[in-house]
């Protein structure tokens, strides 16, 4: 074993490798997204057990051609090999899968933020197959050796860049990887934190020596201590090489400078050096901007601790300092966005002030996360910003071209960002921002993942701002080579300013060499220790070999499982999901079992009588006493019924003729006219039963009393026997019914939900590039989904008891096994709606449509199925809800068991496979 | 300052319109609710009595069993499952019918004798919409086809009094018209609140709303600019339904203005498409508005009047129920399309609609910065 490097020995460089078969090795690799060519013709071999580095302007095909590699991506056209086996075989690739690591771009993307570090290790380590004893040990062996350890019960989403990264790299490394694939894994990580980063790396290929890295960065100065390099340029490979190598054939003596020399002539042509004129000095220069202790409080938590400074007009000021520690914070409270929990701050003289439009309109501001519209081109969204910067529409088009030109996004133009590379997108965040020529540029990390050409343009750019005319700019940065353009900085750290001063007198008062070192310095002066713990460099002697030859069954219940666990924890961390899920249960089968009434009662009438006699207001009368009918002021005339009728506040309307009474005395034929509204079929069907009965009653009554006659028996009589609920009352029909539509909808949806998120936020990566199959994590995720759905249906069961007293008749396990089937049956509606959507709205409009309809007009909850008509009624013959609402139905009112409902219960039971088995056929295991 | 105003909104709506353009599985669902969805859901509503499932055990096997027995045939009635007595328990357990008509033995033999034996109707009443009307519209059939039998042997007279019954608006009171109709307002309430609701939560999860906010636009036109766009997607899709399927394929006469019906609508969409903010700032992810838009939707949609009668609801329901823009849509809708009502009629309605519109809108404007900020 060989001890941990001295600090800040040149990791892995150049070291010996014996082996020199390739661990990759592309042919002909043409990789395109709609029109746009990422990858063209590539034909390389990478070395097996080597730190390859893959650098290049942003929008070259690195990452694509990472995630080809890692089998993130499918492969179109061309051949990639990776450990010794075709990479578009599905066979191969969940072969090769557990011995390859990659870690996307982006912060953490991977990570799931409301997890703890320790539950994200876990759920790595699980999905690995390891057991408890395995992963205890390796987790504390990765967070020990990282510094992440004191933070294990941290949740992600609170770590600083740097130690999302670090997290990052162990969870990848987790199961001891052949092959380690990381796409920029340091951009946006502040200095100190990208030290320790690739002192970890080296620690841990000195561990395992035979395991090769390939790397894309865009700090050259990181690319100089690799073994060999891989420079890219428009979807093709410029050169590989040792470092020196390329050094010596560009004849350069920095990669930066032998990278740009080593461009096509056109791009190179593009470039010109950096040249910094130095501020004017001016005493009676007027203030940009100026902070008084400004602090936020989020909660207990102190996130910008009184921090105060002033920016002359075109000063370049700028902010250095890790992730999270209030740099991003600070600027939002300049912008307005966030209200300052403390302190005053001014903007061009004026106190900052969310409503004031005019300030407003003379800056910019870019924040960290990308935040244009994905949905618009690259021309609509300058477009767009300038128009809502209210330029005059005559520089619009001038202005946009100069943008354009001038940030070389001339190729992006139709595009949508999400299409282009994290570099180019932040090139258009930054037209965006600037699009209104502003006094005032608020710049968070704008460089981000920007290629060193790019940068170097970017900064005289800002150079020539602030300069000629005098535009003020407030920047923070990662870079130190950035940070030593600006005027003055800020050194910030936990909330506080440290120092603030000319970059050349803090390297002077430091007595450091660089800038960096001098950062470093302070950052550990005020730390202490807490922010990296000594790692410990020894690493453990007890290391379990590589575990490559684990027997592979087609599906784990322990993948499947480690899904769940992660789900489980996801859902109890955001218990207001969980909570909605009940109460709004709860709350709707209320509303719904109270509310919903089939009985028709209280229909509004009136009467036009025109005779007005004592026998036609008996007529009336005779409707009044009803329960069904509440009288309203009677009908003066045609116009005034019809006027009532159209505007629905009549049901019924009844004209009694004149001469009614005499008429019928004579034994002449009378005639009463009713007119029902039929706007409301259902309800005009009820009110003509209820007249016509009304009528044939009155009759009776009169020819008993009036006439004197009597009339003798019926010819027969019916006896109606309303069975399963003697009263008809709507609560016993509607409450059972009520359950199937609740056990349907809100499973779907969390279901649904679940499985689109990770593809809108990112971590679907997971299921790409880790051995688990897509049944293994659909029917993982379902899980917690089924158990939280039968908690549901528990707790409708007892309201329906208690609250609604409808007591369950039947065989209540007979319910609760239906019920099991049902809820797996709609969270496989939930999974199999997730699998072809890919935006959350489309995904909840999905499954209210899948879910909701159906489930209220097909499944017999108000109109029998057996009384539907064409494609509605073949809708409600397979529909399962129709078959849990038998079942329901059966078992509450009809005092049922299985045996009587045998019938219903196998199309709930082919459902479940149905569902599932589509979903898992659906659901890519890679991206296209 | 109201010329920018005007002109951010504007723009703004037209970002929102491009975005719906690029999401191609939205604008199928869209397309689909308002053409195959609604055509389904008139199609498939049964008359109140259509095919209603009967057994009847003849006990009796005389010409006058059989005449009751062929009194009920399709499309009120499914053609009668002749069973035997025993099987009349087992059937209506499983639901394959909702009435069985007993006729006991020597049945015609006692009504000629003027005995007035008994039939015996079972009923299911777990299906309230048909045991209802279903049992008295038997009974009617029942006693008709007796009477008629009986009179052929004895002779009565007419009845002194006639009942003279018109059913206005929808004279053969079709459920097909009053489905469709419901359909395009359920689905109007329901894409306009997600249209609205989950983009903002969109936007405030991938950070663009706090672009926007830095940026010389106030809350009150992000919304403002929200509302006209998603609405006027929602509107241009109700009128084509209107227009191509309820009255093109599916014939169903319209009585009144539909450019009346028409502002109705636009009305409801601004109180839809302001609930439908006023959610998303009440929500703080995807997942959780999924949830309070079930817990929204639901209600709205079956206790608005669209699905039972209002009146019936207990008065709770009903005077809560005033508070949401769907009762009173519902309302207008029935208004001016079946019953030809004109502004004069349901100017209250529209006032109602109004009203609430602008109470969400005021309380989301209140929220929105707080809201927003929380969230970054």
């Amino acid at each position: 074993m060989t001890p941990g490097l001295p600090q800040g020995a040149a990791p892995g460089f150049a070291r010996a490798t014996s082996d020199p078969a390739a661990v990759a090795s592309l042919s002909d690799v043409t990789l395109r997204y709609g029109k746009s060519v990422a990858l063209d013709g590539v034909t390389l071999d990478i070395p097996a057990g080597r730190m390859v580095g893959l650098i290049g302007p942003d929008g070259v095909g690195k990452s694509s051609l990472l995630s080809l590699l890692a089998g993130a991506r499918a492969v179109q056209r061309g051949r990639v090999h990776v450990l010794g086996g075709d990479m578009a075989s599905a066979g191969h690739r969940n072969r090769v899968c557990p011995n390859i690591a990659y870690m996307p771009q982006g912060l953490g993307k991977n990570l799931y933020p409301t997890l703890s570090v320790e539950e994200n290790l876990q759920f790595f380590g699980r999905v690995f197959g390891h057991n408890a004893a395995e992963r205890r040990l390796r987790i504390d062996e990765l967070t020990r050796s990282t510094g992440l350890y004191p933070f294990l019960s941290r949740p992600v989403g609170k770590l600083s860049g740097g130690m999302k990264q670090k997290l990052g790299l162990c969870c990848a490394l987790i199961h001891d990887p052949q092959l380690l694939i990381l796409d920029e894994p340091t951009t946006g990580v502040d200095p100190l934190a990208r030290a320790q980063f690739w002192d970890l790396i080296a620690r841990i290929r000195m561990q395992s020596p035979g395991m090769s890295v390939i790397v894309a960065t865009a700090y050259m100065d990181e690319a100089q201590r690799f073994d060999w390099l891989v420079a890219m340029s428009d979807g093709r490979v410029l050169a590989t090489g040792t470092p020196q190598e390329l050094l010596a054939r560009a004849g350069c003596t920095s990669l930066e400078a032998a990278f740009i020399a080593l461009l096509p002539e056109k791009q190179r042509r593009a470039h010109h050096p950096v040249t910094m004129t130095p501020l004017a000095d001016g005493a009676n220069a007027e203030v940009a901007i100026e902070a008084k202790d400004l602090t936020m409080r989020f909660g207990d938590f102190v996130a910008v601790d009184h921090v105060s400074f002033s920016i002359r007009r075109g000063e370049i000021f700028g902010f250095i300092g890790s992730n999270g520690c209030g740099k991003s914070t600070t600027m939002k409270m300049l912008t307005g966005l966030l209200p300052a929990s403390e302190g005053h701050a001014w903007l061009l003289g004026k106190e900052v002030d969310p409503k004031d439009m005019a300030t407003r309109q003379r800056v910019g501001y870019m924040s960290q996360a990308f935040s244009l519209y994905s949905e618009l081109t690259v021309h609509q969204n300058l477009v767009l910003h300038a128009r809502l910067f209210r330029m005059p529409q005559a520089e619009i088009a001038h202005r946009v071209d100069e943008m354009v030109a001038r940030f070389g996004l001339e190729e992006a133009l139709d595009s949508l960002p999400a299409s282009l590379p994290l570099g180019v997108r932040q090139r258009l965040s930054l037209a965006v921002a600037m699009v209104h020529r502003p006094d005032l540029l608020i710049l968070d990390e704008p460089t981000s993942g920007v290629d060193p050409i790019a940068r170097d343009g970017f900064w005289q750019l800002m150079i020539d701002l602030a300069r000629k005319d005098r535009v003020t700019i407030f920047i923070s940065t990662h870079f130190m080579n950035e940070a030593e353009r600006c005027d003055r900085i800020s050194l910030m750290h936990a909330g506080r300013v440290l120092v603030n001063d000319v970059p050349a007198e803090l390297i002077r008062k430091r007595g450091a060499d660089t800038l960096e070192q001098a950062f470093i310095s302070y950052l550990k002066e005020a730390a202490g220790d807490a922010v990296g713990p000594a790692p410990d460099p020894a690493p453990a002697a007890t290391r379990p070999l590589v575990a490559a030859t684990r027997p592979r069954c087609r599906f784990s219940f322990g993948r499947a499982w480690s899904y769940t666990l992660r789900e489980t924890l996801e859902l109890r961390r955001d218990p207001v999901r969980a909570t909605l899920a009940l109460l709004g249960t709860a709350i709707l089968m209320f509303i719904v079992g109270y509310g919903i009434s089939m009985d028709v009662e209280d229909l509004s009438y009136a009467v036009l009588d025109r005779d007005q006699t004592g026998l036609s207001q008996n007529y009336a009368l005779n409707l009044s006493g009803s329960r069904y009918f509440i009288e309203q002021a009677p009908i003066k005339d045609y116009a005034d019924l019809d006027q009532r009728m159209r505007a629905g506040k009549l049901a019924l309307a009844i004209e009694i003729p004149a001469g009614f009474a005499r008429d019928l005395e004579r034994g002449k034929p009378v005639q009463v006219g009713a007119w029902v509204d039929g706007a409301m079929p259902q309800r005009g069907e009820t009110a003509v039963g209820y007249v016509q009965g009304m009528h044939l009653g009155w009759m009776l009554d009169m020819a008993v009393h009036r006439l004197g006659q009597t009339l003798g028996l019926g010819t027969a009589t019916i006896e109606t026997r309303f069975r399963y609920n003697p009263d008809v009352r709507s609560m016993p029909a509607m409450v059972p019914a009520v359950i199937p539509l609740l056990l349907l909808m809100i499973p779907a949806m969390l279901a649904a939900l679940s499985v689109v998120r990770e593809k809108e936020l990112g971590s679907i990566i997971n299921l790409y590039v880790t051995p688990v199959t897509p049944s293994e994590f659909l029917l993982g995720k379902q899980l917690p989904y089924v158990v939280l759905a039968m908690f549901n249906f528990l707790l409708m069961t007892v309201m329906a008891i208690t609250v609604f007293g409808v007591p369950v008749k039947g065989s209540f396990l007979t319910l609760t096994a239906a019920a099991l089937l049902y809820v797996m049956f709609s969270t496989g509606v939930g999974l199999f709606a997730s699998t072809f959507t890919r935006s959350q709205i489309a995904a909840i409009f999905a499954t209210m449509i899948g879910t909701m309809i159906p489930a209220i007009q097909y499944a017999g909850m108000i109109n029998p199925v057996s009384s539907l008509e064409g494609f509605g009624a073949v809708i409600g013959n397979i529909y399962p809800a129709t078959h849990f609402l038998t079942i329901s139905r059966g078992v509450f009112s009809k005092a049922l068991d299985y045996s009587g409902l045998h019938a219903s219960f196998w199309p709930l039971l082919l459902s479940v496979p149905v569902t599932l088995g589509l979903s898992i056929a659906l659901l890519k295991k890679q991206d296209t | 300052m109201t010329m920018p105003l005007i002109a951010n909104i504007y723009r703004l709506g037209i970002k929102e319109l491009w975005s719906l353009a690029r999401d191609p599985i939205m604008l199928i669902l869209i397309v689909y609710t308002f053409t195959g969805s609604i055509y389904v859901a008139a199609t498939a509503m049964p008359e109140t009595l259509h095919k209603a499932p009967i057994a009847i055990v003849d006990e009796d096997a005389s010409p006058l069993s059989a005449r009751i027995v062929s009194a009920f045939y399709p499309p009120h009635f499914t053609s009668p499952a002749m069973i035997p007595p025993a099987a009349v328990d087992p059937g209506m357990d499983a639901g394959n019918y909702t009435f069985a008509l007993d006729i006991p033995p020597n049945f015609q033999r006692d009504v000629l004798a003027g005995k007035s034996p008994g039939i015996q109707l079972n009923v299911d009443a777990t299906r309230m919409s048909q045991a209802f009307i279903g049992s008295s519209y038997i009974q009617k059939m029942v006693l008709d086809e007796v009477d008629d039998f009986a009179q052929r042997y004895s002779g009565s007279a007419a009845p002194p009094v006639g009942l003279a019954l018109r059913v206005r608006f929808n004279p053969n009171l079709e459920q097909a018209w009053f489905g469709a109709l419901m359909e395009i307002i359920n689905n109007v309430t329901m894409l306009s609140i997600i249209l609205t609701g989950a983009a903002l939560i969109r936007e405030r999860e991938h950070g663009t709303i706090e672009h926007l906010l830095v940026m010389p636009v106030t809350p009150g036109e992000i919304m403002l600019a929200k509302i006209w766009s998603m609405g006027l997607v929602v509107l241009v899709a109700a009128t084509a339904a209107l227009e191509l399927i309820v009255r093109g394929a599916l014939h169903v006469p319209i009585e009144g203005s539909v450019p009346l019906f028409l502002a109705g609508a636009a009305l409801d969409l601004f109180a839809t498409t302001s609930l439908g903010i006023f959610m998303a700032t009440l929500a703080r992810s995807m997942p959780q508005f999924g949830m309070l838009a079930i817990l929204v939707l639901l209600p709205l949609q079956m206790l608005s009047g669209g699905i039972t009668p209002r009146e019936s609801m207990p008065g709770v329901v009903q005077d809560l129920m005033e508070g949401a823009p769907t009762t009173h849509f519902v309302a207008v809708g029935q208004a001016i399309l079946f019953r030809g009502a004109g502004l004069d009629v349901v100017w209250p309605q529209f006032l109602f609609l109004a009203a609430i519109g602008t109470v969400f809108f005021f309380i989301s404007l209140i929220r929105f910065r707080k809201v927003i900020s929380q969230m970054g």
